[in-house]
C-alpha cells in the first residue's frame, strides 16, 4: 500500500479506524454518560468530513488500489452527503436513544463502520469492492434496525431486512460471477474494455447480469418492485435510525448505481433503459400510491421515500445518452440532497412528537401540532413542501433538475408519469398539514436542543439555499464522474 | 432600486415585522399588515404615475442571471416586465389586498398573526405571477400562491373548509404540474426560458405546440375556471374566509385569464387561431351554465362563486375572439369582475356576520333596516348584470362587440347565446337582491340588523368609485390597456395571415 492508496479512500479508512478505536473506549465510558460515545463518535465523522473537505483543493490521485477504488469529484460530493447525514442523524439520535432507554454506545459505533461501507461504495471501481462495501454498510444497519429490542416490531423488522438484504446481496454476487464470465473483468475500466475488444462479451451474460446488479442495488434503494421491505423496515427501526438510513442509503445506493452503469455498462444502455424506463415509473407510482392510504407518520414516510427514489431514477434512464448524462449525475446529486434535509427536516418532527412505546405515530396524533409547537409545525411545513415539489423549497428545484434531465433525454412520457405522480404525493403530504394546523388536539412533543436544531436547522436550509439553486447546481456540476 | 422589484417584494417588509411581534397584539398586528399593503398599494400607483402609455413594449425591464438550470448553460432569470394588461392587474391586486386585509378585522379573531403574515406572503405571489417574464420565475410565483391560499381556507374557512382547501389546491396543481413540464420542454428546445426570447424563437418548439398549448392551457383553464373544470370553485369560495374568497375572486382567477393573454396568444398563435371556436364554445357554456346553477342556489356565497364561471366566460369569450374589442373589452372585465365580485363578496361577508348564515330564505326585508347597505347592494348588483352608465357594461359590451365581429371564432351565433347570459344574470342577481333586501322580513332577528360601520363603508367606497368610474368614463383604462393588445393582436393578424 502506498502514499497514493491511502490518501484515495483517506476519510473512509479514518472513519472505520475511528470507530473501531470507539468500540474499543466505549467500554471505559459509564453506562449513563453514553452522550460522550456519541460526541466522540460526532468528533470522528466531523474530522472525516474535514479530510474529505480539504481533498477538494488538492491535486490527488484519481485510483488506487491498483484501480480497485476511485478518487473524484463525485465520490467527493457523496461522501458530504453521507458525512452530513451521519453526523445528523447522531444528534437526532441522542436524546431519543436515552429516553426510549435504548442508550448504547454500539448504536453510534455501528452507525460510523455503516457511513464507512457507504463512503466505499461510492468509490469502488470493482465489483468485488462494491460487495464489500455492500455488507459493509448493510449488516451494521441489519443491527441497528433491530436496536429497540426487545421489542417485537424493532425484531421483527431486523430479521426481514436481514432475510431479504441476504438474499439481494447473493443477486448481486451472482451478477458479479455473469459479468465476469462475460468480460473476465471485474474491474469497470476492464467490463467497459471487453465491450470494444474483437468480438465482445456475451451480451446475453452481460444484461442478465447488469440486470441482476440492478435488481440488488434496486433493494437497497427500495425501487418497486424490490421495495417490500421498506414499510416495515423503516416503521419497525428506532425513529433516528430510519431518519438517517432513509437518507444515506439512498445516496450511497443512487451513488453506486450511478457509478456502476454509467462506466461500466454504457455500452448495453439501450437494452437496460427500458427496464429503467419501467422501474422508475413503477417506484415513483406504487409508492405515491401506497402513501396515499398510509395512516402512520413513518410508513407514510417510508412510502414517500420510495417514491423519491422513483425520481431519482427517472434522471437515471437517459443515462446512456453521452450529453445527458453529465446533466443526469448533477441533478441526482442536487435531489439528493435536497431529499436529504427535507428528510431530517420531517424525521427530526417524527422524533420529537413520537412517545415511549411507539405511541404518538398516528397521523392523529398530530392533530393541533402546529399550534402548541409553531417551530416544529413550521419544520414539517416547509418539509412536506419540499417532498411535494412546491416552490421555494429545495424540493421543487430537485423535480426541475430532474425533470429537465428526462426530458432532456427524450423520456417525455416518463415525465408525465411522474409529474402526475407527484400530484397524488402533494394530497397525503397535504394530509399531513391538515392534520398539524386545521384540526384541533392536544399533542405533546418533546424539545430538546440537539434535536431542535436539527431539524429546524434542515428546514431553513431547504427555504435558504432555494434562493441559490444555481450556486448548489454549479457546485453539484463540478463533481464530475471519473471516467476510463 | 426596480420599481417593479419593490411592489412585488416590498410586502415582506411586513412580513419580517409582523414575524417579529408577539401573536397576542392582534391589533397592532392588523394595522402593520394594513400599512403595509396601503404602502405597496401607494407603489403600484407611483408605478401607474410613471409609467408611460403610449409604449406597448413591456417597461422597467428588470433582468438579472439568477440560476443556471444545469443544462446546456439554460439560465433561469430574475426577470420582470410590465406592460398596460399587467399594471391594472397589479394595481387590483394591491388595492384588493387592504381591502381584504380591512375586512378581515373583525372576523378573523384566531391566529390572527399567521393569518396577516399569509396574507402578505399572498400578495407577493400575486404580484410576481403578474410582472414575471420568466417562464420558471412565473412558475414559482404561481405554484406558490397555493399555499398561502390553501392555508387560509383551511384555518379560517367554513364547516368544510379542509375538505375545500384540499380541492383547491390538488385541481390547481394537477393543471400546473403539466405546465412545468411544458416551460422544462420548450426552455430545453429554444435555449432560453425569458418570455420576449421564446416568443421570437417559438419556431424552435412548434412540432410540439399543440401540446405545449394543452399543457398551458389546462393550468389557466382550471385556474379560471372555465366549465367543465370549474367544480373546485365553488366549494373554495364558499368555504373561504370572505377575505379569502375577495382575493380568490378578485385576483386569483385573472391569474388563469391572465396566463392565456400573456402566455398561450403569443406563444401558440397558430394553434390559439385553430383552438379559439372550441375555446369560445366553451366560454360561452360556461356563460349559460353558471348563470343558470346561480339561479338555483340558496347560498348567498355559492350564487356569487358560480356567478364568476358566468363572468369570467364573458372573459375568456373576448380573449378568444382575438381582436382589439374582444381582448381589451376582456382585460377591463377582468378588473371589473375583481371590482364588482369583490363588492358582492363583502357584503354577503357583512351579512353572514351579522346573522352566521348565508342562506337566502333566512333574509328579505333587510333595506329596511340597512337602507345605506342595501343601496350600495343594488348599485354592485346592477353593475354585475351589466347596466348601462357602470362598468360592467363597458366590459361586457366590448366583449360581445369583439365576439360578434371576431373571425376567428367564426359565427356570431356564439355572441348572440352569450348574450342571453346577460339577461340571465339580471335574473339571478334581481333575484338575490330582492329575497334578501326586499319584501317581508322572513326571520324576527332582521329587524336588530344595524347597518354598516365606518370600516365597512371604507371597504366598499373605493370600490364603489371605480364602479362609476369605469362605467362613466372608461377610455383612461382603455388608453392603458390598448397599445399592448394591439401588439398582441397584430403579432396575431400576421400569424392568421402566413396560416392562409
Amino acid at each position: 500500500m502506498t502514499l497514493q492508496d491511502l490518501i484515495v479512500v483517506l476519510p473512509t479508512v479514518l472513519l472505520s479506524v475511528w470507530a473501531v478505536v470507539l468500540l474499543v473506549v466505549d467500554l471505559w465510558i459509564p453506562a449513563g454518560r453514553k452522550g460522550m460515545t456519541a460526541l466522540l463518535a460526532a468528533i470522528g465523522a466531523a474530522a472525516s468530513l474535514g479530510v474529505n473537505l480539504m481533498l477538494i483543493g488538492m491535486d490527488y490521485p484519481d485510483t488506487g488500489f491498483g484501480g480497485m477504488a476511485v478518487l473524484d469529484g463525485f465520490s467527493i460530493f457523496a461522501n458530504i452527503l453521507i458525512l452530513g447525514s451521519a453526523l445528523l442523524g447522531i444528534a437526532v439520535a441522542y436524546d431519543y436513544n436515552r429516553r426510549t432507554g435504548i442508550e448504547r454506545g454500539e448504536y453510534y459505533v455501528l452507525l460510523l463502520l455503516s457511513s464507512a461501507g457507504m463512503m466505499l461504495i461510492v468509490q469502488a471501481y470493482n465489483l468485488i469492492v462494491v460487495f464489500l462495501a455492500l455488507e459493509l454498510l448493510s449488516i451494521p444497519l441489519y443491527i441497528l434496525s433491530g436496536f429497540a429490542r426487545p421489542q417485537p416490531k424493532s425484531e421483527e423488522s431486523a430479521l426481514k431486512y436481514f432475510l431479504l438484504g441476504a438474499f439481494a446481496s447473493a443477486f448481486f454476487l451472482y451478477g458479479a460471477a455473469l459479468v465476469y464470465g462475460g468480460s473476465q473483468h471485474l474491474d469497470f475500466p476492464g467490463i467497459l474494455a471487453a465491450f470494444q475488444g474483437a468480438g465482445g462479451p456475451s451480451l446475453a451474460l452481460m444484461v442478465v447480469g447488469a440486470g441482476l446488479i440492478l435488481v440488488s442495488l434496486g433493494f437497497k434503494v427500495s425501487a418497486v418492485p424490490f421495495h417490500m421491505w421498506t414499510p416495515d423496515v423503516y416503521h419497525g427501526a428506532p425513529s433516528p435510525v430510519t431518519a438517517w438510513m432513509s437518507v444515506a442509503v439512498k445516496v450511497a445506493g443512487i451513488g453506486v448505481l450511478l457509478r456502476v452503469f454509467i462506466v461500466a455498462f454504457p455500452t448495453i444502455a439501450a437494452d437496460m433503459q427500458p427496464v429503467l424506463w419501467g422501474v422508475a415509473a413503477l417506484t415513483m407510482v406504487v409508492g405515491n400510491l401506497l402513501a396515499v392510504v398510509q395512516s402512520n407518520i413513518k410508513r407514510l414516510l417510508a412510502y414517500s421515500s420510495i417514491a423519491h427514489v422513483g425520481y431519482l431514477l427517472m434522471a437515471f434512464v437517459p443515462y446512456g445518452n453521452g450529453e445527458v448524462v453529465g446533466s443526469a449525475v448533477t441533478a441526482s446529486l442536487f435531489y439528493l440532497l435536497a431529499y436529504g434535509l427535507t428528510s431530517f427536516a420531517a424525521w427530526g418532527v417524527v422524533i420529537a412528537a413520537e412517545q415511549s412505546e411507539g405511541r404518538g405515530l398516528e397521523l392523529e396524533d398530530y392533530a393541533g401540532l402546529g399550534r402548541k409547537y409553531p417551530w416544529l409545525g413550521v419544520a414539517m411545513m416547509v418539509a412536506m413542501f419540499s417532498f411535494a415539489g412546491i416552490p421555494l423549497t429545495l424540493g421543487f428545484w430537485g423535480k426541475f433538475y430532474v425533470f429537465q434531465v428526462a426530458i432532456q433525454g427524450g423520456a417525455v412520457g416518463l415525465a408525465v408519469i411522474g409529474i402526475l405522480a407527484s400530484l397524488l404525493s402533494a394530497y397525503y403530504y397535504l394530509r399531513v398539514l391538515v392534520m398539524m394546523y386545521m384540526r384541533p388536539g392536544e399533542p405533546a412533543a418533546r424539545r430538546e436542543s440537539w434535536l431542535g436544531l436539527v431539524t429546524i436547522g434542515s428546514a431553513v436550509a431547504v427555504v435558504l439555499l432555494a434562493l441559490i439553486p444555481g450556486s448548489i447546481i454549479d457546485l453539484a456540476s463540478q463533481a464530475l464522474l471519473r471516467l476510463p | 432600486m426596480n420599481p417593479l422589484l419593490l411592489v412585488t417584494f416590498f410586502p415582506l417588509v411586513g412580513v419580517i415585522v409582523i414575524m417579529l411581534m408577539k401573536p397576542e397584539s392582534k391589533d397592532a398586528i392588523r394595522w402593520v399588515a394594513l400599512a403595509t399593503s396601503l404602502a405597496t398599494f401607494g407603489i403600484s400607483l407611483w408605478l401607474l404615475a410613471l409609467f408611460n402609455p403610449a409604449d406597448p413594449n413591456l417597461q422597467w425591464v428588470y433582468d438579472l442571471p439568477w440560476a443556471s438550470s444545469g443544462a446546456g448553460g439554460l439560465q433561469i432569470r430574475l426577470s420582470m416586465g410590465v406592460d398596460g394588461m399587467s399594471l391594472l392587474l397589479v394595481l387590483l391586486t394591491t388595492l384588493l389586498t387592504p381591502i381584504s386585509i380591512l375586512s378581515a378585522w373583525a372576523s378573523v379573531q384566531d391566529r390572527v398573526k399567521t393569518f396577516m403574515l399569509f396574507f402578505l406572503l399572498l400578495e407577493v405571489g400575486m404580484v410576481g405571477v403578474f410582472l414575471a417574464t420568466d417562464l420558471v420565475l412565473f412558475f414559482l410565483f404561481w405554484e406558490f400562491t397555493l399555499v398561502p391560499m390553501y392555508f387560509l381556507i383551511g384555518i379560517w374557512g367554513g364547516e368544510r373548509r379542509i375538505y375545500a382547501a384540499l380541492k383547491f389546491f390538488v385541481f390547481t396543481m394537477a393543471g400546473s404540474v403539466l405546465m412545468l413540464l411544458a416551460i422544462l420542454y420548450m426552455g430545453l428546445q429554444a435555449g432560453t426560458f425569458y418570455l420576449p426570447e421564446l416568443i421570437a424563437n417559438r419556431g424552435a418548439f412548434s412540432g410540439a405546440a399543440l401540446w405545449l398549448f394543452l399543457a398551458f392551457a389546462a393550468a389557466f383553464a382550471i385556474k379560471v375556471p372555465m366549465w367543465p373544470f370549474h367544480t373546485w370553485l365553488p366549494d373554495a369560495h364558499v368555504e373561504a374566509p370572505t377575505a379569502g374568497s375577495v382575493i380568490l375572486a378578485g385576483v386569483l382567477l385573472k391569474m388563469g385569464t391572465y396566463g392565456f393573454l400573456r402566455f398561450n396568444l403569443p406563444l401558440f398563435p397558430e394553434i390559439s387561431l385553430q383552438a379559439a371556436p372550441w375555446i369560445a364554445g366553451l366560454a360561452v357554456i360556461g356563460i349559460l351554465y353558471g348563470a343558470f346553477v346561480s339561479y338555483s342556489q340558496r347560498d348567498m356565497k355559492k350564487l356569487v362563486a358560480y356567478s364568476s364561471v358566468s363572468h369570467l366566460g364573458f372573459v375568456m369569450l373576448g380573449i378568444f375572439a382575438m381582436n382589439e374589442q374582444g381582448i381589451s373589452g376582456a382585460v377591463l372585465q377582468m378588473v371589473n369582475h375583481g371590482l364588482s365580485t369583490g363588492a358582492l363578496f363583502l357584503i354577503v361577508g357583512m351579512l353572514y356576520d351579522r346573522r352566521h348564515t348565508r342562506d337566502m330564505a333566512a333574509f328579505g326585508g333587510v333595506w329596511k333596516v340597512m337602507p345605506l347597505l342595501g343601496a350600495l347592494m343594488l348599485i354592485v348588483t346592477l353593475s354585475s348584470m351589466g347596466l348601462p352608465g357602470l362598468n360592467g357594461f363597458v366590459g361586457e359590451f366590448t366583449i360581445l362587440l369583439g365576439a360578434f365581429g371576431s373571425s376567428v371564432i367564426g359565427s356570431p351565433w356564439l355572441a348572440g347565446l352569450a348574450t342571453v347570459g346577460v339577461i340571465l344574470a339580471a335574473v339571478y342577481l334581481l333575484e338575490l337582491f330582492e329575497r334578501v333586501f326586499l319584501g317581508a322580513q322572513r326571520n324576527p332577528e332582521t329587524a336588530g340588523m344595524r347597518d354598516i360601520n365606518l370600516r365597512e363603508g371604507l371597504l366598499l367606497l373605493p370600490l364603489l368609485v371605480l364602479i362609476f368610474w369605469i362605467g362613466l368614463y372608461p377610455k383612461p383604462f382603455f388608453d392603458l390597456i390598448n397599445p399592448s393588445v394591439e401588439q398582441l393582436v397584430a403579432l396575431i393578424q400576421t400569424t392568421a395571415v402566413a396560416i392562409r
